[in-house]
């Protein structure tokens, strides 16, 4: 009996190896570009998390996925292109510049031009409306004596 | 007058881009695949996995492809309307069990009924990937030529399917 078990512990590890953790050590090069290339992909179950660091399930099988294009040879661009063609822009995380995306893009930099002409306008109609005041020089002493007395106070 | 209208029509404005941006959805990923042809593939069926499933076979029909799982909870929600529907004999439905055991799915299938002409078995969630599903339950309305014609992500509901997949079936079953 005791023999048995020893046996069956001996055997143990022959059933215990994973697939997906044999992969990570087998080409850690891999893993690495993939969880790179994952970083740069949303997760569309938990939206707000990337591929690499979503734990959903999904994210575990497009993980894999990633990976086995990659052994395929397929460049980022191409696994990109893969994803995107199945699930839409909305898995990468840096939209794609396109003609619905000009508002996404450009509308910041717009609205600020349209903020620095209003503001540039707003002062050039001030200069208009407070003319300059042409004081004699009297009234120049007597400015200067005021404000004197008030730093003075 | 032009100070108190200008922020005026700003704030009105925002509102509107408020409004519309809460509104929606954004589990609803529109999804790149429509009026593009439905992903092949060939699977096991649910029922007789001697026996294969494809989308190939359905050249010539209207018809819903409906991915399930026994594990996802909102397809129990709309379990109830796909068995009417398949009653009611307008457009066939085939279930894609996604992720799923084959027992797992038969045992679920036995208790509620089955809407299904077959269901296929996408036990790794492969094809679901080629397909786009994110979110069980996904219904696709696939037409005779095959071609994904609408995608419809959540529970099929009533209110979905008078207003949209139906009239959608209906008209391209005329084609």
């Amino acid at each position: 009996m005791k023999k048995f078990l020893i046996l069956l512990f001996c055997l143990m590890p022959v059933f215990a190896h994973g697939g997906e953790a044999q992969d990570l050590a087998k080409d850690p090069v891999l893993e690495k570009r993939m969880i790179g290339l994952a970083e740069k992909l949303r997760c569309l179950v938990c939206q707000n998390e990337s591929l690499a660091s979503s734990h959903a399930e999904l994210a575990e099988d497009l993980r894999r996925e990633v990976r086995e294009l990659m052994q395929k040879g397929m460049s980022d661009q191409e696994i990109m292109d893969y994803l995107v063609a199945r699930y839409g822009d909305f898995v990468l995380y840096q939209p794609p510049v396109k003609s619905y995306t000009m508002l996404l893009w450009f509308g910041p930099f717009a609205l600020l031009f349209v903020a620095g002409l209003g503001l540039l306008m707003q002062l050039r109609k001030r200069r208009e409306t407070v003319p300059e005041a042409n004081l004699t020089p009297e009234a120049h002493q007597r400015a200067a004596a005021l404000l004197n007395e008030e730093e003075k106070s | 007058m032009m100070r108190f209208l200008l922020p005026l029509v700003i704030f009105i404005v925002l509102v509107g881009f408020l409004f519309v941006g809460l509104g929606l959805n954004p589990r609803e990923v529109p999804s790149p695949l429509i009026d593009k042809p439905a992903p092949a593939f060939v699977l096991p069926q649910l029922e007789n996995d001697k026996q294969t499933f494809s989308p190939a076979d359905m050249k010539g029909k209207v018809w819903l492809l409906n991915v399930w799982a026994s594990w996802c909870v909102s397809c129990r929600e709309e379990h109830p309307v796909l068995m009417a529907l398949s009653q009611q004999n307008i457009v066939p439905i085939y279930g894609l069990d996604y992720k799923d055991k084959a027992e797992d799915g038969k045992v679920w299938l036995a208790r509620g009924g089955n809407p299904y002409v077959l269901s296929a078995m996408d036990r790794e969630g492969r094809i679901g990937i080629d397909y786009g599903v994110y979110g069980v339950p996904e219904t696709y309305v696939i037409d005779k030529q095959g071609v994904i014609r609408y995608k419809q992500i959540g529970p099929v509901t009533p209110q979905n399917l008078s207003e949209t997949i139906l009239p959608l079936v209906a008209e391209l079953q005329k084609k």
